[in-house]
């Protein structure tokens, strides 16, 4: 199979003394939708803007269709890879429209403006994530899922092959994470691939075929995501107790965090209580 | 008259609805840009017969045209002068120099305003954020100290303003995290390091005769300007000028984020050069022969914004019109409020500052 990205031994530091990551590989086949777990601050978001061209790595090199990143223009990257960075403030209250239409930018010359044609494709970007209804509304009113879903807009609009998005569920409510969720496994479907970080190990299982667990500046575990999103990779990443099953009825492994501490319902709901909560209250009195 | 506070506040309230309305209608998307294109030539036209000397409106038509209809054969149309010989004078000689710098210095300072909001990603950056008002000053006032001629006096306001950007610039390259924040604070360094020197340079003054000098230089007057001085800085707008506009897309992408405009595709780090020394050039030249005007840079793209929206492929055409404007009416209540010159650096803010805080009441501005 045709690889898009492929990524040898990629190492980044801002300072010497301190490595964010060292020794990664990995590479993203077409459709493929790679899911990057792990804890705050590990370095996910860093990678991803390696991946985008945004930082350069310090070790190691990316291939974008067997040419060195480093050396292909900004804007020749650009036409390949949609960068949807975590959600941020704009201090220009620029339409939902307008926004989208920046996304045509790599296909533009350096004087143009956007054309009727780059219009068209912005309007179809924005009905393809379903944001039609607010296109005309200034990005500083829009909630904070749309305003997700207008930067995946955007990156649309690039006609990218490959789409990067850092934690595109931070911030949002539980239907706007579904939401978000469902766009990109169908923007998968259709031939798009997909590389996000996300803080949910279920998200793994609803959208993913592979999942990275990044732990100590590397890739802790890289595989399917049945054989990588296991109770102990969970315990060893996140220091958690979860249980991973099969559900019959979504057709999926689940991923569902323990009780820390004793159990607190009270009434008819008590007798259910067994576990390890109520050992631990057992064994407290 | 008895009126009680209570029908008062009520006839006010009235009075500011139908005001409020009056600004809708004026304002209404489609009437928007044929207002502001026709405000121009209007106001130009305006100030040309407005002073202390009175001309016959017919005749400054009559002058204007004269030159261009007089290149037409003789017998196909031409126009005999009706006019004296003061007339002519104090229209081709006094205002119309002084309307074209006050056109070319207003739309400059608001375009180099708007350019650079948007690169610093901030609606309350003005056009010497990185100093360049401050090293042109200093220029100006040394070379009034070493009793250089107006030349001299234009010519080192111009190269001290650009030495200020250039070590702004400089300065903010020994960083290499968070270019726009540092850029910033090094203009701010920059700009008081340059501000201390114009105080010394006053200090040091004659204060009978060149204190005086430098300080009404400082305050910005266009009251002396020359053709000569118009054609010395006309190529420097005109490029600065072409080329902001030529790159006004692109400004949106960057006023939303550095990263983004790079992931997008941007050489974000040329784009702010080249944001950079076209502002710088609009501003130096625009200091050199006005002397420091604020407020326009600052106000005037706040303006805009109210009309036409955040989108730089129409912003920057109406900053540019509503700029010279802007300057155009100062200037004229400049020349004609009192007997002497009033200097534009105090009237663009005492009319704009009121002006601004009245148009943040009335209409959102969508950053606030």
């Amino acid at each position: 199979m045709d690889m898009i990205l492929d990524v040898r031994k990629a190492g980044f530091h801002y300072d010497p003394v301190r490595t964010i990551f060292s020794e990664i590989s990995f590479s993203l086949a077409e459709e493929e939708v790679l899911c990057i777990l792990g804890p705050n601050g590990i370095g996910k978001s860093t990678l991803i803007r390696c991946l985008a061209n945004l930082n350069p790595l310090c070790a190691g090199t990316i291939q974008l269709h067997g040419n060195n990143i480093r050396s292909l223009p900004h804007r020749d990257v650009a036409k390949v890879i949609g960068y949807v960075p975590q959600a941020h403030e704009i201090v220009f209250p620029f339409p939902v429209r307008d926004f989208v239409l920046m996304g045509r930018a790599p296909h533009l010359g350096h004087f143009a403006s956007p054309g009727r044609e780059d219009g068209a494709k912005a309007d179809a970007a924005i009905d393809l994530v379903g944001i039609r209804k607010i296109a005309d509304k200034p990005v500083s009113a829009i909630s904070g899922g749309e305003y997700q879903l207008a930067m995946i807009a955007r990156a649309l609009a690039q006609e990218p092959e490959v789409l990067l998005l850092d934690e595109p569920t931070s911030h949002l409510d539980f239907g706007n994470q579904i939401r978000v969720l469902e766009i990109i496994d169908r923007l998968a479907t259709e031939g798009l691939s997909v590389i996000m970080s996300s803080h949910f190990p279920d998200h793994a299982f609803l959208t993913s075929n592979n999942v990275a667990i990044m732990q100590h500046g590397s890739f802790m575990a890289y595989g399917l995501a049945e054989e990588v999103v296991t109770e102990e990779n969970l315990k060893e990443t996140y220091g958690v107790d979860v249980s991973i099953s099969y559900s019959h009825t979504v057709d999926r492994h689940v991923c569902v965090p323990h009780r820390a501490g004793p159990c607190r319902c009270h009434g008819h709901h008590a007798t259910a209580c067994t576990g390890k909560g109520a050992v631990f209250k057992a064994s407290v009195r | 008259m008895s009126e009680t506070p209570a029908e008062r506040s009520d006839a006010r309230r009235v009075l500011c609805k139908r005001a409020g309305r009056i600004w809708d209608v004026l304002f209404v998307p489609a009437a928007k840009p044929v207002l502001i294109y026709c405000l121009l030539p209007v106001l130009i036209f305006l100030s040309l017969f407005i002073g202390r000397y009175d001309v016959n409106p017919v005749h400054v038509v009559l002058l204007l045209a004269a030159p261009v209809v007089n290149l037409l054969p003789e017998n196909v149309l031409h126009i005999y002068p009706v006019w004296s010989a003061a007339e002519a004078n104090v229209i081709y000689q006094i205002r119309l120099p002084r309307v074209i710098a006050a056109v070319l210095v207003g739309a400059g300072l608001s375009m180099a305003g708007a350019a650079y909001q948007g690169l610093f990603k901030n609606p309350l950056v003005s056009p010497d954020i990185l100093g360049v008002a401050s090293g042109a000053g200093f220029g100006a006032a040394l070379a009034i100290l070493l009793s250089w001629n107006m030349a001299m006096i234009q010519i080192s306001a111009f190269a001290f303003g650009i030495l200020a950007v250039t070590v702004t610039y400089l300065i903010s390259r020994m960083y290499r995290t968070t270019p726009t924040l540092v850029l910033v604070l090094s203009g701010i360094i920059v700009g008081a390091f340059f501000t201390a020197l114009i105080s010394l340079t006053k200090y040091v003054a004659d204060p009978y005769e060149k204190l005086p000098a430098i300080t009404f230089w400082l305050m910005g007057s266009l009251a002396s300007v020359r053709y000569e001085d118009i054609v010395m800085i006309v190529p420097f707008f005109l490029a600065a000028a072409i080329i902001l506009l030529l790159i006004r897309w692109r400004i949106n992408i960057l006023a939303v984020g550095d990263d983004e405009a790079r992931a997008l595709g941007i050489d974000t780090k040329r784009m702010a050069q080249t944001i950079i020394v076209c502002s710088t050039l609009i501003t130096a030249s625009a200091v050199c022969i006005a002397g420091i005007i604020g407020w326009v840079g600052l106000v005037v793209p706040h303006l805009g914004r109210m009309l036409v929206g955040p989108d730089y492929t129409r912003l920057l055409p109406v900053c540019l019109l509503l700029g010279a404007c802007y300057l155009l009416i100062i200037d004229d209540l400049a020349r004609m409020l009192t007997n002497a010159e009033i200097p534009l650096g105090i009237l663009t803010a005492i009319i704009g500052a009121p002006f601004f805080a009245y148009l943040l009441g009335r209409r959102s501005v969508g950053w606030i």
